[in-house]
């Protein structure tokens, strides 16, 4: 049963693990904004599409 | 009618026609020829017509070219890479976050940039050597996109995000999770082998975990109430404080001596919640500024003519700062004017509605002072400046000394009201109950005396404010009226009196009423005074234009316009002249009590037909919005102007409203001081900048604005001018915010009997703490959101009820 200490250190740490995360990305500023990056995603498709359309015309 | 492909606004006669779509100028015509050479035209897939036409004047960034200017605006800069953060005022969707973020494809110079979009701001790394910051500005006028570029950016501060309250409360949600796992074994006290053995191991766990709570996250609550000590304040955060001094130790004390589990678990629940409720009262509207000054009205650097009239005659861009007595600058259209000075030449049509409010521009003369804060609006000037930029008439008033003073007064709110009693309440039941088990049973004295300091805790007592007002901030922001801070409900509550400002505050800036008075004028004359209006630049020419009837307009034989005075025109063998009553006519009859007026005279053949009065309109229901806040406030209004509306706004307005003209920007301030030396609570509501000292001042100083997006002087709340006439509703939905915050209290009141009663006869164990302080937080936290939603709707509902009874 002395597995538990084991268990419980791994636990602990994981959950270390998970709080330093979060506290590093509030600090990089990553909340300060929450709405651009959910518009931000929804280009990424677009942008590579024009670019091999230009490619095409290119050619 | 056509829309223009790029803007949406409706294509005139003048529109254009490219690459088979409709433009209505060759702005938006040109913004779409560049986006769509570069691949960029899925600028337009992406929201429909999102473009804003360009307007810059040209010219206008000339100040770019001082490096000494550039350099105070860039954020980082090195020989490869400059990065600069730019406010953008025009972003307003998806298809300009895409476009400003592809900048690179426009330009190889441009790196990478970056839109954050809430606080319409863009950030971009660029190469110095490859662009210019005046180039990298032009380019984005030239796509519609033109930065503000202020004073206030001159000075800047690094950008300082406090973000401590997120730590604490990270820290206080981490553990609070954590304890409440460990310690979840012991709260059946079940007698088991296993059990027994590790529980050691959990307790100094808890103990570990709950030593970063009590001194890092429960920090802010040790410091106020030291603070609150120190001044002989007994605020809410000294019985907090109390509470969780007591609860560690007793807790630790019961870990280190093997005597129970201890309060971890409610320690940090206790927290957590506290932390919550501040975190809740905080709603930042990043796009708002409550904080500016005329800083961010005025440009930051200006043409500078030196050696005027000599063979070294040269223009430099200077900041505004350098400016000083006798300098010769240059003021384009469009330019704001940064200090006093002297007109030298040009025609100068100021508009100070930035300052005053006041929508119609007044026209000036050569060698007339134009005062700081004005903005050109027909043309290039040439000035004197009379005064450096901080000692000017309206600069000035930010010497005041209501300006250095980061609070405003000493405002004890409900809260801290009652945790007075509160504490000596506590300490007083602590008190007895030690006297009388110190004759039942001594040995339990040190357990009832900690039980009750921890279980009087007022975490809920604490909570019912922020929650509620947290609350309420989100029901007023959604109505349209942005509060700096949730403190700012509470101080409403208090008001009892309230000062209007006249100009742009009462009135509205958009809307003119033009009355005309005199004889009735034929066919033919009103068609030679809509030609004659038609040719002219001047701003009360333009909008009486548009306000005319359209009938067939004819070509004039000969027009001219004298500055400052009117103008002249033939045609058809008739003349007219528009203008000053002076250039008009010959007559000297013009009553003196009419001089007030804003009016545009009319002759024809020189003979006097009568005139266009034009009156800045009221707001619609301020009548009867003056009638509701009468019931309760003692109401005033402030004018800047002379008192030629007086009149009316008796007529208006119900006859306890006091009212004051020529009031001074720093007579304005001292009128409010006056007031609340006489013991009331003063909400001031203005506009302007020249009300910036007053709305400082006052308990609660209210900025109306038609735009949001536009600056306003510093206060403490921003209401949308469309809202104006619920003002009354705001009221009363912040003294109901009151009445909810002290039933709240009696919830709390009556959790914390309930828990005594465990305290005091000396059952309080661990299990009952933990289940009683959330119980009592989460049905407040229910209690006020609930209540304060509920009668949010009600009032909300039923004053727009009786507006509608009110107008039929």
């Amino acid at each position: 049963m002395n597995i538990i200490y084991v268990l419980l250190s791994i636990s602990v740490v994981v959950a270390l693990v998970f709080f330093i995360a979060f506290i590093i990305s509030v600090k990089r500023g990553q909340y300060d904004d929450t709405y651009t990056p959910s518009v931000r995603m929804l280009f990424e498709d677009e942008i590579i599409e024009s670019k091999e359309k230009s490619k095409i015309t290119d050619k | 009618m056509k829309s223009c492909y790029h803007c949406g606004e409706a294509c005139k006669s003048d529109a254009l026609m490219y690459d088979q779509k409709d433009f209505c100028c060759h702005g938006c015509k040109t913004v779409y020829e560049i986006l769509s050479s570069n691949d960029l035209d899925y600028y337009y897939a992406l929201d429909e017509r999102p473009g804003i036409s360009p307007k810059t004047q040209l010219g206008k960034f000339d100040f770019l070219n001082s490096e000494e200017i550039v350099e105070k605006l860039l954020e980082f800069k090195s020989a490869e890479v400059c990065i600069v953060n730019l406010l953008i005022p025009e972003i307003h969707c998806s298809s300009c976050i895409w476009v400003l973020e592809n900048l690179s494809k426009l330009h190889p110079g441009i790196k990478n940039s970056q839109v954050n979009f809430p606080e319409k701001t863009l950030r971009i790394h660029f190469s110095a050597e490859k662009i210019t910051f005046l180039q990298l500005v032009e380019l984005l006028c030239k796509l519609g996109y033109e930065p503000y570029i202020s004073l206030s950016d001159s000075d800047k501060k690094e950008r300082n995000i406090d973000r401590s309250l997120i730590y604490k409360l990270s820290v206080a949600g981490f553990a609070f999770g954590n304890i409440m796992f460990l310690s979840f074994p012991e709260y059946f006290e079940v007698k088991e082998f296993w059990l027994d053995q590790f529980k050691y191991v959990f307790r100094w766990l808890m103990f570990a975990f709950s030593l970063p709570v009590v001194f890092y996250s429960a920090s802010t609550y040790f410091i106020s109430a030291f603070k609150g000590l120190k001044s002989g304040i007994l605020n809410i955060d000294v019985p907090i404080a109390l509470g969780i001094t007591v609860l560690f130790l007793r807790s630790s004390f019961e870990v280190v001596f093997d005597l129970g589990t201890g309060f971890f678990d409610s320690l940090s629940g206790l927290v957590f919640f506290l932390l919550l409720g501040r975190f809740f009262q905080q709603k930042t509207y990043s796009y708002l500024s409550f904080e500016r000054d005329y800083k961010s009205y005025f440009p930051i650097g200006v043409t500078r003519i030196n050696h005027p009239n000599t063979q070294n005659q040269n223009e430099e861009q200077v900041e505004v700062y350098k400016l000083r007595k006798g300098d010769k600058i240059l003021i384009r259209n469009n330019e704001l004017i940064p200090v006093d000075a002297r007109l030298m030449e040009g025609e100068a049509l100021i508009d100070y509605s930035f300052v005053t409010g006041e929508a119609v521009p007044v026209s000036i003369q050569k060698g007339e002072k134009i005062y700081a804060g004005g903005k050109q609006t027909a043309g290039l000037l040439q000035v004197e400046v009379l005064k450096p930029v901080e000692q000017s008439y309206l600069t000035q008033l930010w010497n005041n000394e209501v300006f250095d003073k980061n609070f405003k007064g000493s405002f004890q709110d409900l809260t801290n009201k009652i945790s007075g009693y509160f504490t000596k309440a506590i300490l007083s039941i602590s008190i007895l109950a030690t006297i009388v088990w110190y004759f039942i049973d001594p040995s339990m004295i040190p357990q009832v005396f900690t039980a009750v300091l921890i279980i009087a805790c007022p975490c809920a007592l604490a909570l019912a404010a922020p929650f509620t007002l947290g609350n309420l901030l989100r029901i007023f922001g959604q109505h349209k009226f942005y509060l700096k801070e949730a403190k700012i409900i509470e101080k409403m509550a208090n008001i009892d009196a309230v000062v209007f400002d006249k100009t742009g505050t009462l009135t509205s800036t958009k809307k003119n009423k033009i009355t005309y008075e005199g004889d009735l004028l034929t066919e033919e004359e009103k068609s030679l005074l809509n030609s004659t209006l038609r040719a002219s630049n001047h701003p009360l020419s333009r909008s009486l234009y548009e306000i005319l009837e359209q009938n067939d307009i004819r070509t004039l034989d000969s027009f001219t316009e004298e500055v400052g005075k009117g103008m002249e025109a033939f045609a058809n063998q008739n003349s007219i002249k528009i203008g000053a009553f002076t250039y008009v006519t010959k007559l000297n009859k013009w009553k003196q009590a009419q001089l007030n007026q804003t009016a545009v005279h009319i002759s024809t053949n020189d003979h006097y037909k009568g005139r266009y009065i034009l009156k800045n309109e009221y707001r619609e229901d301020i009548g009867h919005l003056f009638k509701t806040l009468e019931k309760s406030k003692q109401l005033f209004v402030l004018s800047g102007d002379n008192d030629g509306e007086r009149k009316s706004l008796e007529k208006l307005l119900p006859l306890t409203t006091k009212m004051s003209f020529n009031q001074k920007p720093q007579d304005k301030l001292q009128f409010i001081k006056k007031l609340q030396e006489e013991g009331r609570s003063v909400m001031m509501i203005g506009d302007g900048l020249n009300d910036a000292g007053a709305l400082k001042q006052s308990d609660v100083g209210v900025v109306i604005s038609e735009n949001i997006n536009v600056f306003s002087p510093a206060c403490d709340a921003i209401l949308d001018a469309s809202v104006f006439s619920k003002i009354s509703q705001f009221f009363s939905l912040a003294n109901s915010g009151h009445r909810i915050i002290k039933f709240s209290f009696l919830l709390s009141l009556f959790y914390n009997l309930i828990g005594l009663g465990f305290a005091v006869t000396g059952h309080l164990s661990p299990i009952v703490a933990a289940i009683l302080m959330p119980l009592s937080s989460i049905s407040i936290v229910a209690f006020t959101t609930v209540s304060s939603q509920f009668s949010a709707k009600r009032i909300m509902r039923q004053t727009s009820k009786s507006q509608n009874k009110y107008k039929t």
